[in-house]
């Protein structure tokens, strides 16, 4: 094979791919460059801003971990359906894809139908004295909800590709099913786990539409960086696109941080 | 109440022209006449409009096009102030119309508008809850009860300042459980039993007609948003857009508006 | 250990003696790694039995058979070093880390890993990594051990060395060991009998010099002229 053979198709999946990466990063370069720079230090640390990113990082945290806990099992049954008849092996996974496809708004109203304090089990929760809209539990909820579904593909991702016979192997050696999963199956794909949890943060981080809808907006308690810089953008653009900035490098730190530093030069 | 810096003089003189629009129409019930020939007129016209807006101007552009067939009136409805904002941005538009002037009158500064802005509408607030009234509201001063879950507009938007406004005409201190983006998401918070009363224009309430329940707010009529339209610089069809804006604050523009329960500026 | 499988695919008793390992040989598809996955537990038994001692294990799960297996491409954990592979069995059943460290030592001296105990699966070869799956599966105590093509993943040149320093550290393990092979030459080298295997079913048992002596069908015939290879 020689090289100018190979250069033809070559040049277009170039072209192709830059364009692909100008799409995405130019726009972000847009809030860069429009950035109110000699504003950028009192707007950081006002107030506002500092309460927005606490509580966006308080939740996003625990948004991850919520589905780290639900979404590994998920994604263990999710990846051992392939054995199932096929209805309830694509319903399986149509449910898991819903949040993904479903406009986060539209999954707020149907989070605030099911657990709002009218909802269909909302209304027992009240009668326990516990109502979810409009509380910081509610952002969770709304943030678990539209990023779980990058967690479950990323491990399922993960299982498939792993070989799982060192489960067989582990069980040989008397260890228990749920020893099995914990001591062979999450470290196997670890760096699944570890993908998914990044991305998951990166979107409960990112997220606006079932947060507003769900849980609304209110400073300190359910008013995340999103909200923020969307109410600020209807005032203050400056405002708005220094909250941006502060969502934007906090992602693309967690994105580029949590990648390389997790395994430590184990692959089988 | 708010000032209302540079475009006051502006508005007080098309108020009195809408005024005697208003006293002609009532008085001697003549038609609203289109200035432009209906064949003239033809292309598309975008409209970006406050949501509190939303139906009466899906009316309006219904009853337009049926006088210029050949005229396609594209709307969209959001807070008045991402709309300034969209158009200070360069959004592609013909018309704009927002739910108070302050925000218009960013767009004014931007030098984006291509006339003064005719004031033709205003609105007021009024108090809903939702239809069982589970906190037992009976007067605005019970939603100063911490007990009392109330969602407002966030005060970024037209319809959260004005309940500002009232609230301190009122001398309420009400901690809201949410500030919401626009006055739909505070009706639809309201509808859904979520909060227990939520301040809106007297307009959406009408809307969401019996799915909420009005509370009558005496000091209301004293907290006016009057409702602003201006087209664009960056217009296309001009013509089709001025005939639009003319046949908003035409006598049967005026009377759709009335029947949705806006008040005369 | 005597073991009784009656269901589709394959009908096979098995009668092993604890010092005696008994191969099972048979051409590729012949329903030998079923037999062994079945007897692991991995596999359920519809009709049959296992019997290892007076326990019955066909009810029991894998974890609880207390059967090591050396699989074929050995299946070590690549997330964990020899030495923390070969303390699994006995961590998985309540050691401490420490003891279960402790316990381990000397099953790693006994297969040369004394000085791979910190390495990770991937940094062995094929010969080391055999090792660590029987240090791994004879630490566990089992009472029987079962082992899946052993030579099968290892470069041919190694095989024979390899194959004898298993055939010492197989007659130092006191239960039932049962060894799935198509290899003329682990049989000689690592079994006392043996069963043929042939689209499921038994076709001759006995010493490998009495299927020498008397092949009963073509396949035995051309296994046991395969020997010197």
């Amino acid at each position: 094979m020689t090289p100018a053979r190979r250069s033809g198709p070559a040049v277009i999946i170039w072209v192709i791919a830059a364009l692909a990466l100008a799409l995405l990063v130019l726009p972000l370069l847009g809030i860069l460059l429009s950035a109110p720079w000699p504003h950028l230090p009192a707007l950081l640390v006002a107030p506002e801003t500092l309460q927005a990113l606490g509580l966006s990082l308080l939740t996003g945290v625990i948004s991850t971990f919520c589905c780290l806990v639900l979404g590994i099992p998920l994604a263990v049954v999710l990846a051992r359906s392939v054995g199932w008849a096929v209805v309830p092996r694509r319903l399986l996974r149509a449910a898991v894809t819903v949040p993904l496809v479903l406009p986060p708004v539209v999954g707020g109203l149907a989070l605030l139908l099911l657990l709002g304090r009218n909802g269909i089990l909302g209304k027992y929760l009240a009668q326990l004295g516990i109502t979810l809209p409009f509380t910081t539990g509610a952002v969770v909820i709304a943030q678990t909800f539209v990023a779980m579904p990058f967690l479950v593909f990323a491990v399922e991702g993960a299982l498939r590709g792993a070989d799982r016979r060192v489960e067989l192997a582990a069980a040989s050696l008397g260890a228990t099913p749920f020893q099995v999963f914990r001591t062979i199956t999450v470290p196997l794909v670890a760096p699944g786990i570890a993908a998914g949890a990044v991305l998951c943060f990166a979107r409960a981080l990112g997220e606006f539409g079932a947060t507003i809808t769900f849980a609304g907006s209110y400073p300190g308690v359910t008013r995340t960086l999103p909200i923020a810089s969307y109410l600020a953008s209807q005032t203050d653009l400056n405002q708005s696109i220094a909250l941006a900035l502060v969502l934007l490098v906090v992602s693309v730190a967690v994105l580029l941080g949590l990648r390389d530093r997790w395994l430590p030069g184990v692959r089988g | 109440m708010n000032p209302r810096p540079a475009l006051v003089a502006a508005a007080t003189a098309t108020v009195a022209a809408l005024v005697l629009v208003g006293c002609s129409a009532s008085g001697a019930g003549s038609t609203g006449t289109p200035t432009a020939t209906p064949d003239s007129l033809k292309g598309t016209v975008t409209v970006l409009a406050a949501a509190s807006l939303t139906e009466v101007y899906r009316d309006l552009a219904t009853q337009f096009e049926k006088l210029h067939p050949n005229v396609t009136i594209t709307q969209s409805f959001g807070g008045s102030s991402a709309l300034s904002t969209q158009i200070i941005q360069g959004a592609p538009a013909d018309l704009l119309a927002t739910a108070n002037e302050a925000t218009m009158k960013t767009v004014i500064d931007a030098g984006l508008t291509d006339e003064t802005p005719i004031l033709y509408a205003s609105n007021v607030l009024t108090l809903i809850v939702p239809p069982t009234n589970p906190a037992h509201v009976a007067t605005i001063a019970d939603i100063a009860d911490p007990a009392v879950k109330v969602a407002l507009c966030d005060k970024t938007v037209p319809c959260g300042s004005a309940a500002l406004t009232l609230l301190a005409v009122e001398k309420l201190k009400v901690t809201p459980v949410t500030l919401e983006t626009d006055v739909k998401a505070v009706v639809t918070k309201v509808e859904l039993d979520e909060v227990d009363a939520g301040l809106v224009y007297v307009t959406d309430a009408q809307t969401a007609g019996s799915r909420v329940t009005q509370i009558p707010v005496p000091d209301a009529a004293n907290v006016v948003n009057r409702y602003p339209i201006a087209v664009l610089k960056g217009s296309t069809n001009k013509a089709a857009a001025t005939a639009f804006e003319q046949f908003i604050f035409s006598t049967t523009g005026l009377a759709v508006l009335k029947k949705a329960g806006f008040g005369t500026p | 250990m005597r073991i009784e499988r009656a269901d589709f695919p394959t009908s096979v008793t098995l009668d092993v003696r604890a010092g005696q390992p008994l191969a099972l040989v048979g051409p590729n598809g012949a329903g030998k790694t079923t037999v062994l996955h079945a007897i692991a537990g991995h596999l359920p038994i519809m009709i049959g039995s296992i019997q290892l001692g007076d326990r019955e294990l066909v009810e029991l799960a894998p974890e609880a058979r207390r059967i090591g297996v050396v699989f074929q491409d050995f299946l070590l954990f690549p997330h964990l070093t020899v030495a923390d592979n070969v303390a699994y069995g006995l961590r998985m059943c309540g050691s401490g880390r420490k003891p279960a460290r402790a316990a381990t030592l000397p099953w790693l001296e006994r297969f040369d890993l004394s000085d791979l105990a910190g390495r990770y699966p991937h940094e062995l070869s094929g010969g080391q990594a055999q090792r660590v799956a029987l240090a791994r599966a004879l630490a566990a105590e089992p009472e029987a051990l079962l082992l899946d093509e052993p030579m099968a993943a290892l470069d041919v040149e190694i095989r024979d060395e390899v194959r004898a320093q298993l055939a010492d550290h197989l007659r130092d393990f006191a239960g039932p060991t049962v060894i799935v092979t198509h290899s003329a030459a682990d049989v000689a080298a690592l079994a006392a009998d043996v069963v043929v295997l042939e689209r499921g079913a038994v076709t001759q048992r006995g010493t490998w010099e009495s299927l020498r002596a008397a092949p009963a069908t073509p396949y035995v015939a051309r296994l046991v002229e395969r020997r010197e290879e």
